[in-house]
């Protein structure tokens, strides 16, 4: 798009006074956003922010570095247990656990990048998805962790202040949600960022060039699992409530579908592929409801279908949303929108 | 010592499945370099099919089975046709979200048709007979699993070694620009490939049917076949047959003697342990990218 003259214009923040106003009225609007809606909609709202972080940590991986991974529900379901588990069993405040987690979900990003270095396409999806099934299986087999049972989130208190209401806990999600998109951002832009995008491109080029290939990919993985793990750890709270079946191969999927629909290596796109998803994901729950079309389904049900398992069209939506992408617009919605903006930005001539 | 060998011989049982999954993801690899993740939903339609057939019409299974198998033919090659063909500049992700795609749709469309809960095929053979021979116990159907993975890897070694049309594919798989010019229709091979691997993931999963049968019963076996078919370098017929009966095998003896919660854990394991000392895995050449 616009030519970049010199290296602070490609790593500033803002380029120009229109996007300081946007990100003023992004805030405000954050900010203001729990007083304006019912408590289900913060609730939906703190589901969607723990998605976006997990989205721009994907991208790291897949869209930035050019890597695969399946198995990112594996760092999820890290982040969730170990947060719990070192404020049940060891006393740990909310804070310093959580980070503590991350770290530990970051440690086995880089243990799982070590063998992502020899191996790319179908070997490193079936070695990550691997992983994440892994992970869920070995937490639902140990007792320490609640086995099948699963366990409860305890109560959520920073020094003095006692989080038990969503709106509360909204603006823990949303200050650590915006720091973690900054922050990410901000490391794209730099030597780190530019490494990952060479071995994505070209990684022999790249190492060529003096790009460590070595730290470079296991930092992009752990760097991805760090924002997985900080991610899961506050999913415990939304939930209340963490049992291995949450963190499935399907949660996996669903975290590549958010990356792939937003845009690869885009972090507005992932942003919004996650809202996007997580939104249908709560709505499409109970899809009979809707107007109109829910009476109809049902009634489509009742004939042809089962009516038990009418929530599976959630399925079917979100594969077909993958499908349409991959084929029309490989870029995802961020592709949409620098097509949107390319054909208007002449306008009206 | 008997024990050891019961163990090896459920292990060959389950490896068989292994290897019908394992086999039908390389052919289409081998062509198309797609993962296809949507294969053992491909397969889940057909055996879900066979159920309402055989279930709710009554019809005989003798007509029913190879009706199954045309359908699944056919479903393979729409899905090449309709979907796989229309992908604009294909890279590995793409195609693996594009088969995940798949996969979702077809899971929700048989979840939503029949429903979450566990039924039961009507089929001919019984699971609580077994043979016994010596003294090793085996389940006529796993008997049954066993002859069928056998005879199914020989009619494709058969058809790939000395039909034209699999010659034709193997002309394909190894350099498509120059089968073109050959005069082969290598697009309609292509299709002809997904045909052929719908049908033998389809036969692995009326097998599966037989003893669980439920929307979720061909995620294990797809992934294990994925897995084998990775251990045997994904590009190669036997390999993956090897790999598959390695991985049955490693996966009992593991239950029997160590522990059997974490049985179907240990196979991702052994993976990422030859993978890390073989990237390509067992059977394949590994080709170092040059620039």
């Amino acid at each position: 798009m616009d030519m970049k003259r010199d290296y602070y214009e490609d790593i500033r923040f803002f380029t120009s006074g229109v996007t300081v106003f946007w990100f003023v009225v992004l805030i405000v609007f954050l900010s203001a956003f729990p007083f304006l809606v019912k408590n289900y909609y913060v609730y939906v709202a703190n589901y969607m922010a723990i998605n976006v972080i997990v989205a721009v940590g994907l991208n790291i991986l897949v869209g930035y570095t050019g890597q695969i991974s399946l198995g990112h529900a594996g760092f999820f379901a890290i982040g969730a247990y170990g947060t719990v588990t070192l404020m049940t069993s060891a006393h740990v405040p909310f804070l310093p656990a959580l980070f503590l987690a991350a770290g530990t979900a970051a440690f086995f990003g880089f243990l799982l990048g070590l063998p992502a270095l020899r191996l790319e396409g179908p070997y490193l999806a079936i070695v990550t998805l691997g992983f994440g099934l892994t992970v869920t299986q070995v937490i639902g087999k140990l007792d320490f962790f609640g086995g099948r049972q699963g366990l409860h989130a305890p109560d959520l208190v920073i020094g003095s202040w006692n989080l038990d209401t969503d709106r509360e806990f909204y603006y823990l999600v949303m200050v650590i949600t915006v720091v973690m998109v900054v922050a990410v951002r901000n490391i794209i832009k730099t030597r780190v960022g530019r490494a990952f995008i060479a071995i994505r491109d070209a990684d022999i080029a790249a190492e060529a060039m003096g790009v460590n290939l070595v730290v470079f990919k296991t930092l992009a993985f752990a760097l991805s699992a760090f924002c997985t793990g900080i991610a899961g750890g506050l999913y415990a709270f939304v939930l209340r409530f963490i049992e291995p079946e949450i963190f499935t191969l399907l949660m996996s999927i669903m975290f590549l579908a958010m990356v792939v629909v937003g845009g690869l290596g885009s972090i507005m796109g992932s942003i919004t592929g996650a809202c996007l998803l997580s939104w249908m994901d709560l709505q499409l729950r109970n899809i009979l409801s809707f107007p109109h079309v829910g009476t109809w389904l049902e009634s489509l049900s009742r004939m042809y279908f089962s009516i038990t398992g009418v929530s599976n069209i959630q399925f079917i939506l979100f594969g077909g949303i993958m499908i349409a992408i991959m084929l029309f617009e490989p870029l995802g919605i961020f592709g949409i929108w620098i097509r949107t903006k390319k054909y208007w930005k002449t306008w009206p001539f | 010592m008997l024990n050891f060998l019961q163990m090896v011989v459920n292990g060959i049982a389950a490896g068989s499945i292994y290897a019908l999954m394992g086999l039908a993801m390389v052919i289409i690899y081998k062509t198309s370099e797609v993962p296809n993740f949507a294969q053992g939903e491909m397969a889940l339609v057909c055996s879900y099919l066979a159920y309402m057939f055989l279930d709710q019409y009554g019809l005989p299974v003798y007509a029913v089975f190879p009706a199954v198998l045309v359908f699944a033919f056919l479903l393979g090659c729409l899905l090449e046709f309709a979907v796989l063909r229309r992908a604009k500049e294909p890279n590995v992700l793409g195609m693996i979200i594009i088969t995940i795609g798949l996969e979702m749709i077809l899971m929700g469309i048989v979840s939503w048709k029949f429903g979450a809960e566990q039924k039961t095929m009507p089929f001919p053979v019984s699971p609580y007979d077994s043979l016994v021979i010596g003294k090793l116990y085996i389940s006529s159907l796993e008997a049954m699993m066993l002859c069928v993975t056998l005879v199914i890897m020989g009619i494709l070694f058969v058809f790939l070694r000395f039909s034209k049309l699999g010659v034709a594919m193997k002309a394909t798989q190894q350099n498509a620009t120059a089968a073109r010019l050959m005069g082969i229709r290598v697009r309609r091979i292509l299709m002809g490939t997904w045909g052929i691997s719908s049908v033998v993931g389809c036969t692995a999963g009326l097998l599966i049917s037989t003893t669980l049968m439920q929307p979720y019963m061909m995620w294990d076996p797809l992934l294990k076949g994925f897995a084998a078919a990775v251990l045997g370098g994904m590009t190669s017929l036997p390999g993956a047959v090897v790999g598959a009966y390695l991985l049955g095998i490693i996966e009992n003896l593991f239950g029997g003697y160590v522990s059997i919660e974490f049985k179907s854990t240990v196979a991702f394991a052994v993976i990422v342990l030859i993978l890390c000392i073989k990237p390509s895995g067992l059977f394949a050449r590994h080709y170092v990218k040059k620039v």
